[in-house]
Order: structure tokens, then sequence, then C-alpha cells
């Protein structure tokens, strides 16, 4: 496969994967703020900027003229427009919908047809429902058909597409996205929600079944655990569960055999770098046990997992798609 | 235009737009009689009920959408692909006139070569001055790079698509050479496909000479170009991008044949090898089958803005690591003013007449024949020789005074860059019209030549039909559709 469809087709999946991982995290917080909560509105969206990470240009703009509510729902608007719909900021939903079009577009021949129906389709939605101005009934609509429609590609990707290396790479997209967004999203958690003991325990109720919701974890959370919440299962849960689709450990596990799919695929002589960072970090989570994670440093155990993710997607540059012409050469 | 009816056109209600006058009726003879072979498809289409003909332009019309066949028009914005106009009803071409044409085109192809060739090496004809050597220094298509170049099988030209015209006569002539990149064979094959489809009885009783085999034929040919001591040699095609207006032909043509589809960027030159960018580490190129003009190819060797070729191509082709297809240079045979030469070109390479004629063609760059020109503009039109697809053109009878003064300064300005010729008026064909009913409308004809070992002409080509009543403008980037070409068997 060339290194160009390889690379269109990586980011074609990881951008359709972050913006349904956005439109939830976005749907999750706009309900949390309908209800009474210690946590402030600014707080919250803070949080929420942090979780998608590279939100250069977003921010929290309270209006200086006025005060109290009024001005921060404003603020709150403002901010959800940008993050659903403004082009211009990379971490948009609709910048990501854009990019991942604008990918499959390139490689329009690698794919199959229906899935550029759904891409395509879920394009022409999201520009009907851009608007300029920030409106409520917009968003409810805009959201679940965001993720309505990713969850359909993912479907007809898996249905129409030959399960040959280009679907290997489109999996090694998803779940690299997803293994950070989950592990970014922890982090926020664990740093902001975790540790402020002192929340009276509805609110506190509230935001870890968000955490959980965002994840579309409740329901499979509740099945092992009950809803009996606790730091330690939400954590142990959404980090280590192997059976789960949204979680680390199922992401990281997914990751590394579509790795191994495309290595042999390939039969490239220079995986063996990116095989053994994506194992360690396979084999880590495996063996990991949440208690020693507590009682160590949770926040620097998810850090470090964000660094081998960066480091795996730079390799699979390295080793697939950005390589120089020496190294290829020096067999 | 005068569209007096002709009598004797057998009345029947589909025919009830239909009309003649001086130029050639591809169905009907001068004295309004259905030409024998146009019999049984006249036959079928008056026979078959109208909501049956309907029912199959419908459901031709969802093959098209469904397949995606589209093409890209320039200098709009979003949702520019649209699907490529086309007809149901078949032009016909009996086997005789076939085998005349075909016998034509690889005469013309020889010849066309040959001069490449002579060109960029020992410039014999230019010596004798059968061709005048400004005609080719002036050409801007003409590369002195590749002066002294060594060419596999010395095949210039290996894909060709010429476009001819039939006249009042109804003999077929050339209009022009298209010797760089040509396109529109992926029409004439998906047009056959769901031509098939469409009317399959017709088709098997007419026993229709097949095009199909297309894809292996062009495989069969950049195969047999490749470098020496490349017994297995890795083919591509090499396309400008998705933003290309035939961008769906290449990604077409690559299926077609089984072989990758690149861009520029997918390409690395090292050491004057080609290679491409694959998953599994660079793998070698023999053979490109390249849809990018020679301007963009190389930005070491061409032009050096350009993003969608790759660098250090051109120096991988010289050291014969690679072949490109068509060669580099070869627009100097298909240059306009160039054109009116090409009858003398044959005589002097293979001491033949020429099969097919050329179109009158006034050199301005003449005086006594520019005289002429300026003083009849309202006869004639006139061309750029560096333009195609119908652009930067003066229609004489169809102009205003004003245009007429503003091409008379530019013909002055620069004598070489403009051509001339008599204002045609080329056949016509039966075409179904928006409302059902059956009308003549004007069509020409692009076979597509191979050249590799041996010569392929896929029997037929692509029509292109003027689908606006009265227009001489077959070109898909303005308003131009096509038709299935069916050559009829022996």
């Amino acid at each position: 496969m060339l290194s160009r469809v390889a690379d269109s087709l990586y980011w074609t999946s990881r951008y359709l994967e972050r913006a349904e991982h956005t439109a939830r995290l976005i749907d999750i917080n706009m309900g949390l703020m309908l209800d009474r909560s210690r946590v402030s509105a600014e707080r919250r969206w803070q949080r929420v900027l942090s979780a998608v990470g590279s939100a250069q240009g977003l921010g929290w703009h309270d209006d200086p003229d006025s005060e109290g509510e009024p001005a921060r729902w404003l603020g709150v608007t403002a901010l959800v427009h940008a993050l659903c719909f403004d082009t211009t900021k990379h971490a948009s939903i609709t910048a990501c919908i854009f990019g991942a079009r604008e990918n499959a577009r390139q490689i329009r021949d690698e794919i199959s047809t229906e899935q550029w129906q759904r891409l395509n389709g879920l394009f022409h939605e999201i520009s009907r429902l851009r608007t300029a101005s920030p409106s409520e009934r917009n968003l409810a609509e805009f959201l679940p058909t965001i993720i309505d429609g990713v969850h359909l590609f993912q479907g007809v990707t898996d249905t129409t597409l030959s399960h040959g290396e280009g679907w290997h790479v489109m999996r090694v997209g998803k779940y690299l996205e997803r293994a950070w967004s989950l592990t970014t999203l922890l982090d926020v958690y664990e740093r902001e929600v975790f540790l402020g003991q002192d929340s009276d325990d509805a609110g506190e109720y509230l935001e870890w079944v968000g955490l959980l919701r965002i994840c579309t974890a409740f329901e499979a959370f509740c099945r092992v655990h009950t809803a009996d919440l606790t730091h330690e299962r939400i954590l142990e849960f959404l980090l280590l569960d192997p059976d789960f689709p949204h979680t680390v450990r199922y992401a990281v596990d997914a990751l590394h055999s579509a790795l191994e799919a495309i290595q042999q695929h390939t039969r490239t002589q220079h995986g063996a770098e990116l095989m053994r960072v994506a194992g360690r970090l396979k084999a880590t989570l495996a063996f990991a046990q949440v208690g020693e994670i507590l009682a160590q440093d949770p926040v620097r155990y998810l850090r470090r997992i964000l660094e081998q993710c960066r480091e795996i997607h730079d390799l699979i540059y390295a080793v697939y798609i950005q390589y120089s012409v020496e190294t290829a050469l020096a067999v | 235009m005068t569209t007096t009816p002709v009598r004797g056109v057998p009345e029947h209600p589909l025919l009830r737009d239909y009309f003649m006058d001086a130029a050639f009726d591809e169905m009907f003879d001068g004295e309004g009689a259905i030409r024998p072979h146009y019999q049984a498809l006249f036959h079928e289409l008056t026979t078959l009920p109208p909501e049956e003909i309907r029912r199959r332009k419908q459901s031709a019309d969802a093959s098209f959408l469904m397949q995606g066949i589209t093409f890209t028009v320039y200098g709009r914005d979003e949702g520019t692909e649209r699907i490529f106009p086309y007809d149901l009803i078949p032009r016909l071409v009996t086997g005789e006139e076939w085998d005349r044409i075909e016998r034509g085109l690889t005469q013309r192809i020889t010849a066309l070569n040959l001069f490449l060739h002579d060109v960029y090496n020992d410039q014999k004809i230019l010596a004798q001055g059968v061709v005048p050597r400004e005609v080719v220094y002036s050409c801007q298509q003409f590369r002195r790079q590749m002066r002294g170049l060594r060419v596999p099988r010395n095949v210039y030209v290996a894909i060709a698509g010429t476009d001819l015209l039939r006249l009042e006569s109804g003999e077929y002539v050339v209009l022009e050479d298209n010797v760089r990149v040509p396109s529109g064979v992926s029409y004439m094959l998906t047009n056959r496909r769901i031509m098939k489809r469409t009317l399959p009885s017709l088709f098997r009783d007419y026993g229709v000479r097949p095009v199909d085999h297309y894809p292996q034929a062009l495989l069969a040919t950049l195969r047999s170009l490749a470098p020496e001591g490349r017994p297995e040699p890795t083919i591509v095609v090499l396309t400008p991008g998705v933003y290309n207006s035939a961008y769906f032909e290449h990604t077409w043509l690559a299926r077609q044949m089984g072989v990758e589809l690149v861009e520029g960027r997918d390409l690395v030159i090292h050491d004057n090898v080609v290679y491409m960018r694959t998953t599994a580490g660079l793998k070698r190129v023999d053979v490109i089958y390249r849809r990018v003009d020679d301007d963009f190819i190389d930005p070491l060797a061409f032009r050096g803005d350009s993003i969608l070729g790759a660098a250090g191509l051109f120096n991988a082709y010289r050291a014969g690591n690679v072949t490109l297809a068509n060669a580099f240079g070869t627009g100097v045979a298909d240059d306009k003013a160039l054109y009116a030469y090409v009858p003398a070109i044959i005589k002097y390479y293979l001491d033949e007449d020429p099969i097919l004629n050329n179109v009158e063609t006034y050199l301005l760059t003449d005086a006594k024949q520019r005289t002429y020109v300026k003083d009849n503009l309202e006869k004639l039109v006139v061309k750029a020789v560096g333009e195609s697809g119908g652009y930067g053109m003066l229609v004489g009878p169809h102009s205003s005074a004003a245009e007429r003064e503003e091409f008379k300064r530019r013909i002055d300005a620069d004598p070489r860059n403009y051509i001339a010729q008599p204002t045609l008026t080329f056949s016509r064909a039966p075409c179904l019209l928006e409302d059902g009913s059956i009308g003549p409308r004007h069509v020409d004809l692009r076979p597509y030549i191979l050249f590799g070992d041996k010569v392929t002409i896929v029997p037929g080509g692509l029509t292109r039909v003027a689908l606006r009543q009265g227009s001489l403008v077959v070109n898909s980037s303005q308003g131009g559709g096509s038709k299935d070409t069916w050559v009829l068997g022996a």
C-alpha cells in the first residue's frame, strides 16, 4: 500500500474517532450543567478544554459588561459553538469531520463506496447545521448527528471494506486516538475531580456518572460493579477492563493486534522497535493493578501512557509513512 | 443556420424535429433514405414504446450515477463533480469505414513517432527543409532536454487520441492529433458497458467489434516499453491528484489495469532510480503512464514551481532507468502549426500519401496566408496553437466585429501563436432529445491509439456530441456529451 494512502486512512479514522469523542464530551457536560452543581461552569468547561487537548485559541470569555448567570451562559454557548463548528480551531468537531472527509477524498478509490457515502452524507448534514449564530436547538440536533454518523461509518467500514492492510490501518488510527483521548480524559479527572474531596456526595456522584457516560461505559460498568461508584473502581474499569471497547486497555490491545497485522502484511524489517513499544504498553496495562497505580502516582502513570502513545504514533510514521530513503534502502 | 427538413425522411412522430442541411447526416443519405447500416437501429428505436425508451434511459442514468462516472468542472466551488452527459443512441461506423480509419491512424502515429525521433536526434527533416526549423524551435512544447536521448523502441507517443471529423462529403479528416495526455477513454469503455445493458439484442445482432480489452492492451503496451533488463516491470499511473478534471479516469484506468495510482509526492528518486513509497518500503517503478503535463512533472527539469511532479524524474528518465509514456516533448507533434506539415511528414518518412487528410489550415506566419485570413475572418475559425479544450478560439461566423478586430490585433502581435481553418460543417448523428424525440446533433470521433511493440487501436472510440442544437462545441468542459461508437463487423 502506498504510504500516502496509509496516511490518509489513518487520519480519516483518527479524526472521526476524535469527533465522536468530543461530541459525547460536550453532550454530557451540557447535560450536567443543567443540574445544580458545585462545579462552576467555568471550571467544567476548562476541564472540557483540557480533555480535548490542543484547544489553541479556544478559551473562556466572560462578557465583561454583565455579571452572574446570564453572562456565564453566554460564555458557555459561545465556547460550545466554537468547539462544535469553528473550522479555524483544530479541536472543533466540524474541523475533525472536514479533515476526515478531505483525507478520504484523496483516497476515494481505496475506501468502499458505502464508507464514502456515509462520510459525505455526514459532511453535508453538518454543513447544513452549521450556522453563524449559536443556538441550543442546533446543538441538540448536531451532537447526536455526529455520534450516529461516526457509528454508521464504523459499521460500514467493518462490513464493506476488505479486512486487509487498509482496514488495519484504519483500526490503528481509531484505537490510537481512543487510547489517547481516554487517557487524557482520565488524567483531567484524576487531577480535577478525584482529588477534590470536599464536594458533596450527590454532586460527586453526578460527575462520576458523567465520566462513565462520556466513555459510553455507564451500563457496562454497572453490569460489572453495580452502580456503586468509587474512584478506584471507575479508574480500574476505564483503564484496565479488557472487554469493554471504550477502555484504555481494550484500545491498546486492539491497536497492538492491528499493528501486528500490518507488520505481517508488509513484512517490513523495520518494525521491531514499534512492536516493542506497543507490546510493552499492552503488557503494562495487562499486568497493572489499580491499587498499585493509586498508591504511587496515578497522574504520572497516565502521563506515561500518553507519552507511549505519542511514541507509537512517531514510530508508525518512521516505519511506514515518512521513512528516509537511506533507511529504506539499507536492508 | 438554416434547418429545413428534407423530404424523404421517413415520417415518424419521433422524428418530428429532424432536419438536414449541407452537413453529412450519419443516419440518412442525401435523399433522406436511411443508410443500410442504420436500418436495424432505426427500426428498434421506432418500434420500442416511448415509455420503454424512457425506462432504459433512466436505468442507464442510474448506472452512471452509481459508478460515480464524473468529471470536475474548473472554476467552481464544492460539489463540482458532474455526471458526464451521454446519449443513448449509438453512433454506427461500418467495418469498411473503420478499416480505412485504422490504416490512416496507424500511418499517422508511425510517421509522427519517426518525426519526433528525428527532431530530437539527427533533424534530417529540418535540414532538408520539409518542415521549417522555426516551426519546431518556436513551439513551446519543444523540449531541448530531449535532444540525443534514447527512448525505448524509439516510441515517443505510446498513447494518442486523434480527433476526427466527417465532412459534408462523408470523408473522415483529422482535426487534431492529441499526443500529450489525451483523455476520455474511460468514457468510451463505460459507455459501452452501459449500452450493452440498454440495447442488448441490437448490440448482438449488429456484431459490434469489442473495445473492452483496452486496459489490457494499454498494460501490454506499457510493459513492452519497460527499460531493458526489467522483465517484470512495475507499472504505475501518475495523476496530478483529486483536483484534476480527469481524476476519475486515472483511478479507473489504474484499477482496470491492476496497477498503483500514484501522485508525484509518492515518488522518490534516488541515484536516478524511481521508487514509490509504500508501507512495505520503497518499491522500484519501471514504467510510468503519466497523466501530468511536461511542465509540471519535474520541478528540477521543467517548471520549478510545480508540486505535482517528482524532483529528479527527468534525470532518472535520461539515465534510462524508467520509461515515461508518453515521452517528454511529444507536444511538438500536435502543435497546431506543425499540424499543417503532417501530410508532408507522412510523405517524407513513409513515402506514402496520407490515408486520412488534414483540414485545410492557414499558417499566419506566412504573409500571404495572413492577409487572406485577416480579410476573411468571418468565414474562418482561428485557434491559438497552445490552447485546447475549445478555449482561445474565434469562430468567425458567430463572432462580432469587435472580436474580429481583437483577433486581427492578436494575430499581428504574434502570428506564430495562431492558425486559421475554414468553418467546417461536420457530420450529425441522431440523438435522443430531452422531450423523447430524435434529433440530429454534431459529432466528432476520438479513437484511441496505442503504440508499443505494435500498434493497437480498439475499434471505435469516443464519439463526442454537441448536445445543444446548432452547437459545434463537443468539449466536455463546454457542454458536450458523448455516445457509444459501434464499429460493425466486417
